[in-house]
């Protein structure tokens, strides 16, 4: 095992495909000499050359459109998208185009196309350059969609989503990039489709997904160091097709359910892990379902402002305590040493 | 083809080929006018846009393309479709909702394709092939071969914004793609000269530094002349170009469009200059046919027409239980 960046475990995982399979190459603004707008393709341009880092237009139209159309003939492109923001300058390539096109066309063609883009609330850049748009790929049938929490995940990830014969949205935390973390000395992958608990628990299952999963490993740690809650923590990773199995084990095993997550409450990722939850768990259910979210408001820029509407981890923290109410809480030492609340 | 084999000029028809170019005009537009029956007849239901006056763009086009070149076709594709080599069986079968429909009844007019043809779809967003072709051209110079991808358009295509990115991007990397914009003057109801701020859609081309040429979309031999030059010279690296044919289309943009902002003069006019009349006066007047021969020829496209349209009514009709096929490659 080794410690790399995350930034550096997506340049890895390019790297290695684009050298065992030369029909993948990279495309986007920057991406080439430059090294990308977040230097995640540093070095690239200078290992593979201009064509297979290949600089584009500012066109986000362009770039699905064309990395679609040499897809459809032969290639296997990764496509890099700014800000997740900028994938609404073509939304009709993505949704429209990329999505339906293998089903539109009865089977006749594969789409090996990833589109790699990142995103990140609370770093003060307004309601443009901040967003979440996961759920609104998730919705459409024909993508799938694939959210790294730690460099171990978005390497083993992203060699899996450049292997596939489906479009994905390969979206990276933009405040994740310096984040360390190990992963193996020898080529692995990691499965699209599947969760990962991160963290083992009892009294209540947190969902997220991004860098909300660390954000909910932070909170879980407090919880049971503070009031001796056992947290178990789902990272999401494929937000669609979501990994309904790995929920539902969880939330049968510990009857709670907090949903987590860095976009807008309303109709976000939290909404359908509930009614998912609700449709297949409702007989294990010891408690309303809460979900924890941005609140329902553009992005502001300000630090203060921006603050109030993003959840943190004291948001989740006071989010798990509120399905635990005071009067249920035995606060004596053994009860918390045996990390259970009693009802 | 080699430059030792001397091409013919419009003025001195090759019998052979004026045939195949007045059976495939005949072929697209009975399969169009018989699709249109079908509609009347309520044996069909959905959307459905033909290009019936238009057909000299198509074929004049693809009797330039080799099978492996590649086109991307907009919603009023049924001519480019039939012009590359699709089986109109098999077309008809995706109108009917077909299991042997080419798209198995997923896509219907507006998604027909062939993908084996090298006809990587007809598109229901208007310009959204565009860029599509122009990855295609991008492809094939990945790939090093002498491929042509070949984007058909509307005139209302050139007003949005996937039209300009996408030869922007073809111009900028030198890609081997020819844009053919069929310009029958209207986007739906609105004349596209009143809300475009170019005189044509040549000069939109020129914008991006690519030759552009303007010429008689009526007329099959300027269309073929012209496409040759420009898809020679994409396939042999110059890259690519604009081909504005100047066109109409007989029916309205749907079935539901009477066509209120035109007039029947007008109509009658571009009548006069049918694509498919003109040709076999022209063969006969050359001395080249009989009219008894131009009537035997399309006697026989309506007989294929209807053969096929029989074989595609015995198809078996498509799986409800297998409505989620295809959404995913396994």
């Amino acid at each position: 095992m080794r410690e790399v960046f995350y930034r550096q475990a997506i340049n890895e995982a390019m790297c290695e495909e684009m050298e065992r399979d030369e029909r993948v190459f990279l495309m986007g603004e920057d991406v080439g000499f430059f090294g990308g707008a977040m230097r995640v393709s540093r070095d690239m341009y200078a290992k593979f050359g201009p064509k297979r880092v290949m600089d584009t237009p500012l066109a986000e139209t362009a770039i699905v459109g064309a990395a679609l159309g040499a897809a459809l003939t032969g290639l296997r492109p990764i496509a890099e998208i700014m800000f997740v923001d900028f994938t609404a300058v073509c939304f009709d390539q993505i949704v429209n185009q990329v999505a339906k096109v293998r089903y539109m066309l009865g089977g006749q063609v594969t789409v090996p196309l990833v589109i790699r883009t990142q995103g990140a609330a609370g770093k003060s850049y307004a309601a443009q350059h901040s967003q979440s748009f996961e759920m609104l790929f998730a919705h459409f049938p024909g993508l799938k969609v694939v959210m790294p929490s730690t460099p171990y995940d978005a390497k083993g990830l992203l060699k899996s989503a450049i292997r596939e014969d489906n479009p994905i949205i390969f979206i990276e935390h933009g405040a994740l990039y310096n984040s360390k973390g190990l992963i193996p000395d020898e080529e692995y992958l990691l499965p699209i489709g599947k969760a990962d608990v991160k963290r083992e628990g009892t009294d209540v299952t947190i969902t997220a997904h991004g860098r909300c999963a660390l954000q909910a490993i932070e909170a879980a740690d407090r919880l049971q160091a503070e009031d001796g809650l056992s947290v178990e923590v789902v990272d999401l990773r494929t937000i669609s097709p979501m990994d309904e199995e790995t929920i539902f084990r969880s939330v049968r095993k510990t009857g709670r359910l907090v949903c987590f997550e860095e976009g807008h409450r309303n109709i976000g990722v939290g909404a359908e892990v509930a009614a998912r939850v609700v449709e297949n768990c409702f007989d294990y259910l010891d408690a309303p379902i809460v979900r924890v979210a941005a609140m329902d408001v553009p992005i502001p820029c300000a630090r203060e402002l921006e603050a109030a509407m993003l959840p943190n981890v004291d948001k989740l923290v006071a989010a798990v305590r509120s399905l635990f109410g005071e009067h249920q809480m035995i606060q004596s030492g053994a009860a918390a040493a045996s990390g259970r609340y009693v009802r | 083809m080699s430059t030792a084999t001397r091409r013919k000029t419009a003025t001195e028809l090759d019998r052979e080929e004026a045939f195949q170019f007045l059976r495939q005009m005949m072929l697209i537009r009975e399969f169009e006018e018989r699709a249109l029956k079908l509609f009347t007849d309520a044996e069909l239901v959905g959307m459905c846009h033909v290009s019936v006056g238009q057909e000299a763009v198509a074929v004049g086009v693809c009797s330039q393309l080799r099978k492996d070149d590649y086109v991307a076709s907009t919603h009023r594709g049924h001519g480019h479709c039939i012009a590359k080599g699709a089986d109109i069986g098999r077309m008809f079968a995706e109108l009917l909702g077909r299991e042997q429909g080419y798209c198995r009844g997923r896509g219907g007019s507006m998604h027909m394709a062939d993908v084996s043809l090298g006809f990587i779809g007809c598109n229901g967003i208007v310009g959204a092939g565009i860029p599509i072709a122009a990855g295609a051209g991008l492809s094939i110079k990945y790939r090093g071969t002498d491929q042509v991808a070949v984007a058909f358009f509307g005139d209302g295509a050139t007003n949005i914004g996937a039209f300009h990115e996408g030869l922007n991007f073809a111009a900028a990397f030198c890609l081997p793609v020819v844009f053919v914009c069929e310009n029958n003057m209207y986007a739906l109801s609105t004349k596209t000269s009143c809300v475009s701020g170019a005189k044509c859609v040549a000069d939109k081309g020129a914008a991006y530094c690519m030759e552009s040429v303007v010429v008689d979309g009526m007329d099959v031999y300027a269309v073929r002349d012209a496409a040759r030059r420009l898809i020679d010279r994409a396939r042999s690296g110059g890259g690519p170009s604009l081909l504005e044919c100047n066109t109409y289309r007989y029916y309205g943009h749907s079935k539901s469009d009477t066509r209120p902002y035109r007039t029947r003069e007008e109509e009658a006019e571009w009548r006069r200059r049918d694509c498919i009349d003109n040709l076999a006066a022209r063969l006969v007047k050359a001395g080249l046919a009989t009219q008894e021969q131009i009537e035997a020829l399309h006697a026989e496209v309506l007989r294929h027409v209807e053969d096929s349209l029989n074989w595609a009514r015995s198809c078996e009709p498509t799986k409800p239980e297998e409505v989620g096929r295809y959404v995913f490659a396994e």
